[in-house]
């Protein structure tokens, strides 16, 4: 039977893309499928293009296709992923340009058609439209603070540009999954679009898993695996190999790595991941297909090998999620040291006094959060404390305070509130950082569009010339 | 009859991820003999009192057999999204492991059972 096997790339903007040469190199993949857009990565995107209209996508696609491209020609490896963010096709252009200064060349597709703020800024929020996914609260709430929003674009896109002879394909925001069920329908032909049924939907579901399982890189090969006193038997995490899949024309599959790499792959690394943001696992929902997990199977092989079976699919409905970022005030934060004796004391002094001073200056604010790292700022109130007389005997006290507010004056002006007290306060502190520690923070809004007004805006097109 | 009270880290792992203001929690047994104590005890009512006194919110459950885990949601999690969460850990990355702080009771012999029945992955062996 005919397989294909693909390799994960970047499970985030700014993860390492060396391991992703372990799989070029000896796993044997024709596809790498690499994730740069977190949910709120694109309120990222979105302060460089304001800075620069030339920016706005994951510049770390650049120098990691630099490295990885004469690799990945040699071995015949086509790569899709998303790092286009809010500006695919000057991602596509910065990639070109930094390739023709060293002699490569490229048949680069660009997929745009995922952005959606128009249509969020301009809507009436009549008849629930774009109200919130989980809150029903109406658009009217955060439309004149709206910094972003895109729809998640499926599969269909990047199996026509790999069809068309794209060699890599830059995309914004497309499902993370449907970056690898992209190649895989494209490899073995299978339809994406239309009115499907049965075996062609558990093929797709399996196919949206494979991406689930591999669109956080490390995460889906014993990276970051949670279990008291098990993670230490995941080996070499500092050579760890990222999961490559091998996808068979049923959609039965393998997941492994490639030979002499870090990391695990078996049942209980892949089902963490399997599992990771989803919400009903038995409706998984992705613009091509709904997967129900209720019947995978995880047989594993033993030797990093992980069979994939049992993953059921359902039609996707005629809407498409979009997220959505919004301003939302500001934050100021400030950690400081309090040493033996009466740590917890003296932090409460001071903590007293900045509230004190909030009030008499009138400072508006929202919040002061106080957490204490190293004691609780994990775990809140289920870390348990000590008793005041044991804090106060401990031999340091770190604490760190935050300011929420809507003014962001207000923020630029709390850390200086602090100074003065290392002459004029509580003896024995250290370690103060925070003068100017302000950021702004961002909402989150998540709802649906019509499928059918976003798909006719999709656009591909093909820069660049192959070799 | 014998009852210990143990925490879910004796015998599960877990990982917890965010979307918006809800944190998810994937929580896996070690083997059968586990599986069957954690969907038993590890109710979605169970979850949201542990995490009451810190996050009030509502949970919802799944359990899946299949995979021997078991996964939960903890709605309005997140001070209202990673992006404007005043916590160091704004992501909730380290909560799955304030899940399993969570506290059961459980027979002897059934916990001998979870703790000594072969784990299901394969870890290495030859």
């Amino acid at each position: 039977m005919k397989t294909v096997r693909i390799g994960a790339g970047l499970g985030f903007y700014g993860d390492a893309w060396e391991p992703i040469a372990a799989s070029i190199e000896r796993g044997d993949v024709q596809f790498i499928a690499s994730d740069h857009l977190a949910e709120l990565t694109l309120a990222i995107l979105q302060k460089d293009r304001q800075r620069d209209p030339a920016l706005g996508y994951a510049r770390d696609v650049v120098p990691l296709l630099l490295r990885l491209w004469p690799l990945m020609q040699r071995h015949g490896v086509r790569f899709v992923c998303n790092a286009g963010g809010l500006n695919p096709r000057g991602a596509a252009q910065a990639v070109l340009a930094a390739f023709a200064a060293k002699g490569l060349k490229a048949r680069i597709a660009v997929v745009t058609g995922d952005d959606v703020l128009p249509r969020l800024a301009d809507s009436t929020g009549a008849g629930g439209e774009f109200a919130h996914l989980f809150t029903g609260a109406p658009v009217d709430a955060v439309r004149e603070r709206l910094v972003f929003a895109n729809a998640y674009l499926g599969a269909d896109p990047i199996v026509q540009a790999l069809d068309e002879g794209a060699q890599i394909v830059i995309t914004g925001r497309v499902a993370d999954a449907a970056l690898f069920l992209g190649p895989i329908a494209h490899a073995h032909g299978w339809s994406v679009e239309g009115a499907l049924e049965g075996a062609e939907l558990d093929r797709l579901a399996q196919g949206l898993t494979v991406g689930h399982l591999l669109e956080c890189s490390g995460q889906g090969s014993g990276g970051n695996f949670g279990a008291q006193g098990h993670w230490q038997a995941i080996p070499d995490l500092a050579h760890i190999g990222y999961p490559i899949a091998e996808v068979g024309a049923d959609g039965t599959a393998l997941i492994t790595k490639a030979p002499g790499t870090g990391g695990r792959i078996n049942f209980d690394t892949v089902r963490q991941q399997l599992l990771y943001e989803v919400h009903d696992p038995h409706a998984y929902h992705s613009p091509d297909v709904v997967l129900d997990m209720g019947g995978i199977r995880l047989d594993d092989l033993g030797q990093d090998r992980v069979r994939l079976t049992g993953a059921r699919g359902r039609a996707p409905g005629d809407r498409l999620k979009v997220v959505a970022g919004f301003r939302d005030g500001y934050k100021a934060e400030v950690t400081w040291g309090f040493s033996w004796p009466d740590a917890w004391d003296k932090s409460q002094h001071a903590q007293a006094t900045i509230r004190a001073l909030l009030k008499e200056r009138r400072v508006p604010h929202e919040e002061l959060f106080v957490e204490y790292p190293g004691l609780n700022s994990a775990h809140g109130p289920l870390a348990p404390l000590p008793a005041v007389d044991a804090l106060n005997q401990l031999n340091e006290l770190w604490t760190r305070l935050v300011l929420r507010t809507n003014e962001k004056a207000a923020a630029e002006g709390f850390g200086r509130l602090f100074p003065w007290m290392g002459l004029s306060g509580p003896a024995y502190t250290c370690g103060f950082t925070g003068l100017h520690n302000v950021s702004e923070l961002l909402g989150i809004w998540p709802t649906l569009v019509e499928r059918g007004e976003v798909e006719a805006g999709v656009q591909i097109e093909l820069l660049g010339e192959a070799p | 009859m014998s009852l210990s009270r143990i925490p879910l880290a004796r015998i599960a792992h877990a990982r917890s991820g965010d979307k918006a203001d809800w944190v998810d929690f994937g929580l896996f047994a070690w083997n059968a003999a586990g599986y069957t104590i954690l969907a038993r005890e590890v109710t979605a009512e169970r979850v949201r009192e542990h995490f009451a006194p810190w996050l009030p919110g509502e949970v919802d459950a799944w359990a899946l057999p299949n995979i021997l885990a078991m996964k939960f949601v903890l709605k309005g999690a997140l001070q209202g999204g990673g992006a404007r969460n005043l916590r160091l850990d704004n992501l909730g990355k380290a909560m799955a492991a304030a899940l399993l702080r969570l506290e059961i009771e459980v027979e002897a012999a059934e916990l001998d059972a979870a703790l000594q029945q072969p784990r299901v992955g394969w870890w290495g062996e030859a």
